[in-house]
């Protein structure tokens, strides 16, 4: 994961465009792809912009302006009425899931990655060739087997019907990435650590998780995200209001809320609040993180 | 066990793998090989499946909403891909220079990133009503003047193509981003010297480097497009008539609204299907090789 960030600036790519001493005479300035990147900055932007216009005015003012005038007046009743929609719970249920996913995902995944990358155990490989596929899996596909299992579990409508699944299925690229970052570990500093006798499970804790400490928070990252943002899975598992998730409930308020556009907008913005606020304080994570999606 | 013998470190055993394993399996293999079993069944959700032999498949097969499901989520896959690749890459490559406000506005393009896909659903469906959205204000611009864009078939397919590509563009650009990256400068600068244009650059440096990452892009964007659910779910419900109804969506309705999940099974087999044999024609039209290369460098 060595995405750099706005702190660390990369190298200049092709188009570069502040190297004047370097910059050769056949470079005109790159209009089109500043073209490109602008016109793409407007269709990302706008939807937003609308998106929290409408939720700082009143429902009668989105009513009667249009959709594109600014906010006259700035209102604060729009959070009254989410937060009396039993937002709340949602948020709870949500926060719920996804801390037990991130930590369920890492205590079953570092172990996994660990003995793939050094056991040498044939069943082990096999085992890596089982998550490689689960890449590939569509969660649609498997939903109906999945619901029956949990039926039978007597799981239905609870928080762990969310959690077992949302779990296995970021189990595959938790342990992609986590093996790939052990790969690097060079084997003198296991050679070292077992002339100190230490056991295999010392080794973990004081080689592996620092070693690849941050290749763990990324996957947390990811997973927390996937978490967060589930929508199949709660959709099917679960059903009473008191386990409800944000997605869900954001789903629900579409109908209770009708033309009430600002209270929807509202509750849509505070439904992504938490991953704004890591986007903040950890972009470097989040980014490493969706990137981990897709391998580097 | 040959590099065991020369190799007297300690090693983990088994067991550290298993927990792992275990919960995969059942979660994630086992519903695998169960939908295929339960595509054999008759079962409304309740009580036990009962054995129906062919019934579900010999019902597909002459099914046209299946066909037809089918057909629309190659289009929407297709389109998509010709839509997100060209501008992901593009956006990608530019990213991954620097110049003046590149940081604030690589910020900018990641937040719908952060937005759930049911959020994402939620803004797109109130931004486009046509009576107080953005859509009487967008409706003219692409020839519809009463802004009712979700009232044609053809033209619901194309917002869900758009809501997709400003939810995924994001993620795919920041693909591209981080491999243009690692294209080492010396192969340009070798090229400026030979009196390379910009263009020439493009094709025959940037383009052939990131040629892994446009497999690997194209793959998660073909298998992704068989699981685009929660956006049709929301804004369209699959509608106009059946316009919008993608395969995944067709399931969900065969075994959740009708309560025919075998027949529901059947359809997610066949969804499993598809998805092995895109990933395997994919990867083989790419090399296996190259893909597995692309695989191991995560």
């Amino acid at each position: 994961m060595s995405l750099t960030t706005a702190t660390a600036p990369p190298p200049a790519g092709p188009e570069s465009r502040h190297r004047p001493a370097r910059r050769s005479r056949l470079e005109p300035p790159n209009r089109w792809a500043g073209l490109l990147t602008l016109g793409w900055l407007v269709v990302v932007a706008v939807p937003l912009l609308v998106m929290i216009s409408w939720a700082l005015q009143s429902r009668d003012a989105y009513l009667a302006e249009g959709p594109l005038a600014p906010p006259r007046a700035i209102t604060a009743d729009n959070l009254v009425t989410v937060f009396d929609s039993g937002f709340l719970q949602f948020f709870v249920n949500t926060a719920v899931v996804t801390v037990a996913c991130v930590g369920l995902t890492l205590i079953v995944s570092v172990p996994a990655a660990y003995a793939i990358v050094r056991s040498p155990s044939r069943i082990v490989a096999l085992g890596f060739r089982g998550f490689l596929l689960g890449l590939a899996i569509p969660a649609q596909a498997t939903i109906i087997p999945i619901y029956l299992m949990i039926v039978r579990m007597g799981l239905y409508d609870t928080l762990g019907a969310i959690i077992l699944p949302t779990t296995a299925f970021s189990l595959p690229l938790a342990v992609l990435v986590l093996a790939s970052a052990l790969r690097d570990v060079p084997r003198e500093q296991y050679e070292a650590m077992t002339l100190d006798g230490a056991s295999a499970w010392r080794m973990m804790f004081s080689l592996v998780v620092p070693m690849s400490l941050g290749s763990v928070i990324t996957v947390g990252v990811y997973t927390a995200l996937t978490a967060w943002n589930g929508f199949l899975f709660p959709l099917i598992l679960t059903q009473s209001e008191d386990q409800r998730v944000l997605t869900l409930g954001l789903w629900s308020f579409q109908s209770e809320f009708g033309v009430n556009v600002p209270g929807l907008m509202t509750a849509v913005l505070l439904s992504a609040l938490p991953v704004f606020v890591a986007y903040l304080f950890a972009r470097r994570w989040l980014i490493a993180g969706l990137a981990g999606m897709g391998g580097k | 066990m040959s590099e065991g013998a020369l190799d007297r470190t300690t090693r983990p055993g088994l067991w550290y793998a298993v927990p792992a394993m275990v919960f995969f399996g059942l979660f994630a293999l086992v519903p695998l090989v169960f939908v295929v079993v339960l595509s054999f069944t008759h079962w409304n959700g309740l009580g036990d499946p009962q054995a129906a032999g062919l019934d579900n498949w010999q019902r597909i097969a002459a099914d046209p909403t299946v066909l037809d499901s089918l057909r629309i989520t190659v289009v929407l896959g297709v389109v998509c891909w010709l839509v997100q690749t060209p501008l992901s890459l593009l956006l990608g490559v530019w990213a991954a220079g620097h110049q003046r406000n590149r940081a604030v506005l690589s910020a900018v393009f990641f937040l719908p990133l952060l937005l759930s896909g049911a959020a994402v659903a939620i803004a797109w469906r109130s931004l486009l009503d046509p009576n107080f959205g953005l859509a009487s204000v967008l409706g003219p611009l692409v020839g519809i003047p009463d802004g009712n864009l979700l009232g044609s078939g053809t033209s619901a397919l194309m917002v869900i193509v758009v809501i997709v590509a400003w939810q995924f563009v994001p993620f795919h650009t920041l693909l591209y981003q981080a491999a243009a990256r690692r294209i080492p400068q010396q192969l340009y600068e070798a090229a400026r010297m030979d009196g390379a244009n910009r263009l020439h650059q493009f094709r025959h440096i940037t383009l052939p480097q990131l040629r892994n990452t446009i497999i690997t892009s194209s793959l998660l964007m073909v298998v992704g497009s068989l699981t685009y659910f929660e956006t049709i779910l929301i804004v369209t419900d699959g509608g106009p008539g059946r316009a919008t109804e993608v395969l995944p969506f067709r399931m969900y309705e065969a075994g959740f609204r009708s309560y025919e999940m075998g027949y529901g099974a059947a359809i997610a087999s066949a969804l499993v299907l598809i998805g092995t044999l895109l990933s395997l024609v994919m990867v083989r039209f790419s090399g296996f090789s190259k893909m597995r290369s692309t695989l191991e460098g995560l």
